[in-house]
């Protein structure tokens, strides 16, 4: 492990409040008046209206709307099938809405995709890196596509902090699955981005490594001030990274707040147990 | 934003790049690229040398068939090489990474084409040159004519490659065997080794919409009557104008679709 690699909370505990209070501001005003939502999409780095994702008679994502603030991590949590990787690949480009709109750092992302995805990067378990290449060989094709101006620098440097100095001429597929998850970290990172979605991004870490992994992403969200989207089932790694959290069931937000407000709503002990109360809750409702 | 811009070459080099290190990094790859046409060249070369031995015909004719393979391993090699270079991202579900970056769909369908260019030529140098130290032809003979058969051949190459690569982008690696059957379907009517005339009528009216059948034809010209067919070479450039904008659309289409489909994150093994 690389020392003094923060952990946990890196905000101060002024800071993390003040994000938190911009976060609940910004969303009391956007839901209570879904007009305003265009003008608060200057200071937010994501403003979902809307969305809608259907196939044929599978309705993925059912009209979702959420803003998430500049600077701030925020969880879209849900079972299997809620609608969070579709929600991602949506904000990605590689899937098409049926209807609604993303607006993504202040810019309509259907007519500005790729101007903004240069700004963006992601990380997740349906996307792969080339495996005969080795990392530095990867780490430099991403620099190129996302224009990186010195490639070999900035490798270097993720290289050091993603500790994977040693692993750089090694061939991807010999890499343990810890390893190509940090691989994979450091092509999420390689463009600066300013705007990162994550879809399970300690899925498959043993807890040591996940642990360094959730170090290193709250570091980069301090030095960058960067903004976090992750889809995540770690209850844990949510309720300490993040200032927001998103509860999807069956394509829908059914709940949102920051995780402490959500434990005390719903008078439990843990995240975890708010999420197995907003699932069984669902379970029930379909059932019924 | 414009199809180009000034990141554009950066883009499609960068995809260039991504195909050069997994050829130049593995010898069996590199090897398996010049093997085949060279097998190829090696087996025709010595069906024509028992026939010129045999024909008075082939005996004047000297090259007709080795130059037939050679320029049909253009044809082959490069709509290969475009769709295996697009099946190498789905088989290390690539795929969703690389278009969710900047590159554009129009860049990235631009890199595919130059993969194929490098990888044919790639192939088809070594053999081209054994032909000449083997069996005493030069492809090289046919000269100018050549550097038009060869990019009508691939361009024609690349308009398949496109369609069936948008194919597996939209209906899965289950299609990936169109590959290669489509091709082999189009061989027996372009007239790789014999004049499309004599072809059935209704057979000849398929293989006049075939760019290959008109450059076919034309090597046999150059060969046997020492004639440059610019009309024929005018009738494949515009047809092949034709089939490539089939095979961009296609692949657009199906590249929206897969989209539609939510498949792009899907895609894989």
């Amino acid at each position: 492990m690389q020392p003094g690699l923060d952990r946990w909370f890196v905000d101060s505990p002024r800071a993390k409040v003040r994000r938190l209070v911009r976060v609940e501001a910004m969303d009391a005003v956007a839901n209570s008046n879904p007009d305003t939502r265009a003008v608060f999409s200057a200071e937010a780095a994501i403003v979902v209206d809307s969305l809608i994702k259907r196939y044929r008679d599978v309705v993925a994502v059912d009209g979702v709307s959420f803003t998430v603030a500049r600077g701030s991590f925020t969880a879209l949590l849900g079972g299997n099938g809620a609608g969070k990787t579709t929600t991602l690949a949506m904000l990605l480009g590689l899937v098409r809405p049926t209807a609604g709109t993303i607006v993504i750092l202040g810019k309509d992302f259907s007519r500005h995709a790729k101007a903004l995805l240069a700004q963006m990067n992601f990380q997740s378990p349906y996307a792969d890196l080339p495996r005969r290449l080795t990392v530095r060989q990867n780490l430099t094709i991403y620099a190129h596509l996302y224009g990186v101006v010195s490639p070999k620098a900035r490798i270097r440097d993720l290289a050091q902090e993603l500790d994977l100095v040693s692993l750089l001429d090694r061939p991807l597929g010999e890499l343990s699955a810890g390893q190509r998850t940090r691989a994979g970290l450091a092509k999420a990172f390689i463009n600066l981005p300013r705007l990162v979605l994550l879809d399970e991004p300690t899925a498959s870490l043993d807890p040591d490594t996940a642990d360094w992994v959730r170090g290193f992403l709250a570091r980069y969200a301090r030095e960058a001030g960067a903004t976090f989207l992750i889809a995540s089932h770690n209850m844990l790694e949510v309720e300490r990274l993040c200032d927001q959290v998103l509860m999807m069931r069956q394509g829908k937000i059914v709940d949102s707040g920051a995780p402490k407000a959500l434990i005390a709503k719903y008078g439990r002990n843990s995240l975890e147990d708010v999420f197995l109360e907003v699932a069984r809750h669902g379970a029930r409702e379909a059932a019924s | 934003m414009s199809a180009i811009d000034s990141g554009t070459p950066r883009r499609i080099g960068a995809v260039i790049l991504r195909h050069w290190y997994l050829i130049a990094g593995s010898w069996p790859r590199f090897l398996d690229l010049c093997y085949w046409p060279m097998v190829q060249m090696i087996l025709w070369g010595f069906i024509q040398t028992f026939l010129m031995r045999q024909s008075s015909f082939f005996a004047q004719t000297g090259g007709i068939l080795l130059g037939a393979v050679m320029l049909w391993d253009v044809l082959f090699r490069g709509q290969i090489g475009l769709a295996i270079s697009f099946f190498e991202e789905v088989y290390s579900r690539n795929l969703g990474h690389l278009l969710a970056t900047p590159l554009k769909i129009g860049e990235y369908m631009a890199a595919l084409m130059a993969v194929s260019l490098l990888r044919t030529a790639v192939g088809l140098f070594p053999a081209t040159l054994c032909a000449i130290w083997f069996f005493g032809f030069s492809l090289y003979t046919l000269g100018f004519a050549l550097v038009a058969f060869f990019f009508s051949l691939i361009a024609f190459g690349w308009s398949i490659g496109l369609f069936v690569s948008g194919l597996v982008m939209r209906y899965g690696l289950g299609a990936e065997s169109f590959a290669w059957a489509f091709i082999f379907a189009l061989a027996p009517l372009c007239g790789i080794y014999y004049p499309t005339t004599i072809l059935p009528d209704w057979v000849q009216a398929i293989s006049a919409i075939l760019p290959a059948s008109y450059i076919f034809n034309g090597m046999r010209a150059v060969l046997i009557e020492h004639t440059v067919r610019t009309d024929w070479l005018a009738v494949a450039m515009a047809l092949n104008v034709v089939w490539l904008a089939g095979g961009v659309a296609g692949f657009l289409i199906f590249h929206g679709q897969a989209r539609e489909r939510g498949m792009l994150l899907q895609l894989g093994e």
